[in-house]
């Protein structure tokens, strides 16, 4: 299953909405190309909501990882929202609960930007 | 009466395409023997890291070169074999992507996520030359699992075979 991303805007926050796989190939670079093209718009506050993400392989989590630097790097902010079982686990194995900050409602994900 | 080993054997193409195609055969495989969901996600997972590792690092991504997936199912285990035809690594020098420096690294879970995903992991010499990764996942009901060789094993030794 494709990888698709829809952003939108909540206030000064964009929500990009995530469903599909993000894996090797078209996943990891769909993530990619949509993250940077907000960061270069200047859209540096991100939620990514992962509710309808159920499947992550490394090469997605490394994507994960190069979002979260590529953002910060701009001097935003990108956190996670609605992970599943299988992600949630793949994050805590993985130890990157220690590197993002994850919520599961959106109004909590919004209202924890500064 | 010799208990019955099926075994499957495929040449896959270096490209991404074979990820997926690995990951589905070895899914319907072990849907097959009877893992339930759960495990099927973590041998599924398990086989497209090994795939990936085969493609990216062993073969360098080089379409002249091929992967070798084989998959043997005995009467107590599922032993998924993946060799590359690149030049082999030592399982001592794969850095370990829980440490706190490599935390935010982009790469080098894949290794990690097979050995936690699997009952046995190791890397042996493959006949090609290159790396072959082996790993295994006891079957429902096969009875208590042997010692886990996660992390204590190195290039030279493989778990344990069925005969």
């Amino acid at each position: 299953m494709a990888l698709h991303l829809t952003p939108r805007d909540s206030g000064s926050i964009t929500v990009v909405d995530a469903s599909g796989r993000i894996t090797l190939g078209d996943g990891s670079a769909n993530l990619r190309k949509t993250i940077r093209q907000l960061v270069e718009e200047s859209h540096c506050k991100i939620v990514l909501n992962l509710a309808d993400v159920d499947y992550i392989d490394s090469s997605g989590i490394g994507e994960l990882v190069s979002a979260y630097t590529a953002v910060r790097s701009k001097g935003g902010e990108l956190k996670l929202l609605h992970l599943t079982k299988k992600v949630h686990d793949l994050l805590q194995i993985t130890k990157l609960f220690t590197v993002f900050e994850v919520f599961s409602d959106e109004p909590s994900a919004i209202g924890s930007f500064r | 009466m010799v208990p019955e080993t099926k075994h499957l054997e495929v040449t896959l193409e270096t490209q991404v395409e074979s990820v997926n195609l690995a990951e589905e055969m070895c899914l319907r495989l072990a849907e097959a023997a009877g893992f339930g969901e759960d495990e099927c996600y973590r041998i599924g997972m398990s086989v497209r890291e090994g795939v990936i590792n085969a493609f990216h690092y062993g073969n360098k991504e080089k379409p002249e070169k091929k992967i070798h997936l084989a998959v043997d199912l005995t009467p107590e285990k599922m032993i998924i074999h993946v060799a590359d035809e690149g030049s082999g690594f030592f399982l001592k020098d794969v850095p370990d992507p829980l440490a706190e420096e490599n935390l935010l690294s982009t790469s080098g879970r894949g290794i990690f996520l097979m050995r936690a995903f699997m009952d046995e992991f190791d890397v042996v010499k493959a006949q090609t030359g290159g790396a072959e990764i082996v790993m295994s996942k006891r079957l429902p009901g096969a009875g208590s699992p042997q010692a886990n060789g996660n992390g204590t094993g190195g290039h030279g030794s493989s778990p344990r075979r069925e005969a």
